[in-house]
């Protein structure tokens, strides 16, 4: 099993890939597009979440934007899949990913006000860093495709923003 | 009546040499590619305009650190912000934070 340590924590992503694949069982090209695209969704899915809640202006322009943002990257990556010829495979990370984003989405939904403006930020501060240390350390290292790899890049510049973006929303909701 | 033009002629003339001469306003572009703010052109005036040109599909913003200005640059378009204070002015993107850029104004 490539995922075997994968658990319901999107923190462990980057933490069993750097296990499993530093003995040499990096990921595959389809699999990094499924990872990278499962990703996308879930920050997609967990924006959308904001939008329902959220009445914070500041929080709620966040969560646009990353609706905006990681809508336009999965278009991407499924625009270069197609020309490629690439099917994105599903894998334990993408399943451990979108598990962990399922509870972290029954979570949130039990809070309201400033109390799920706080957890949300914070989460999507933890959630941009975790991604992030992934593509740079795993993914972006491990794919093959120099057209993925340059996709992967300019996602993780848009994500690197992501992340200060939430840095500086989440101090202003503290 | 050819004393009259004679006179507007020679005010003309004599205003049109007395005025100095100050160029006029231009606009210059800075362009958005991958992520990253592009050089910003040399020789910005006060009362000059800079175009922030974005090539890519994510909107972006040119927001100076200062509060000088705050202008959204959709994917793919254009905006203007016209230059009032000669200084050097560092600006960012409000969504990425991590594309920052620097625009020198000097005076006319």
């Amino acid at each position: 099993m490539l995922f075997r340590h994968v658990s319901t924590a999107i923190a462990v992503l980057a933490v069993s890939s750097i296990g499993v694949f530093a003995q040499g069982a990096k990921p595959t090209d389809p699999q990094i597009a499924h990872i990278a695209y499962t990703a996308g969704q879930i920050d997609i899915e967990a924006a959308q979440q904001a939008l329902k809640i959220s009445k914070n202006k500041d929080v709620r322009a966040f969560a646009e934007n990353m609706v905006k943002d990681h809508t336009q990257v999965n278009k991407m990556a499924l625009d270069l899949c197609k020309k490629l010829g690439v099917t994105p495979e599903d894998n334990d990370t993408s399943k451990g990913l979108a598990k962990g984003a399922e509870a972290k989405r029954a979570e949130l939904a039990k809070l309201a006000g400033a109390e799920f403006d706080k957890a949300y930020m914070a989460n999507e501060v933890a959630y941009h860093k975790t991604v992030n240390g992934a593509l740079e350390t795993v993914l972006i290292p491990s794919s093959s495709n120099a057209e993925l790899k340059s996709l992967l890049q300019t996602g993780l510049k848009i994500f690197k923003g992501h992340q200060q973006h939430a840095e500086h929303t989440a101090a202003m909701v503290k | 009546m050819w004393m009259l033009a004679a006179i507007v002629a020679l005010a003309q003339a004599f205003g049109y040499a007395s005025v100095p001469r100050t160029p006029a306003p231009k606009v210059v572009q800075i362009e958005i590619d991958k992520v990253a703010f592009g050089d910003t052109p040399a020789g910005i005036a006060v009362g000059d305009t800079v175009e922030w040109v974005n090539h890519d599909i994510f909107d972006h913003t040119s927001t100076s650190k200062t509060g000088g200005w705050d202008v959204v640059v959709p994917a793919g378009k254009k905006a203007r912000v016209v230059m009032k204070r000669a200084g050097a002015f560092d600006y960012f993107c409000r969504l990425h934070p991590n594309m920052t850029g620097l625009v020198r104004v000097k005076k006319k």
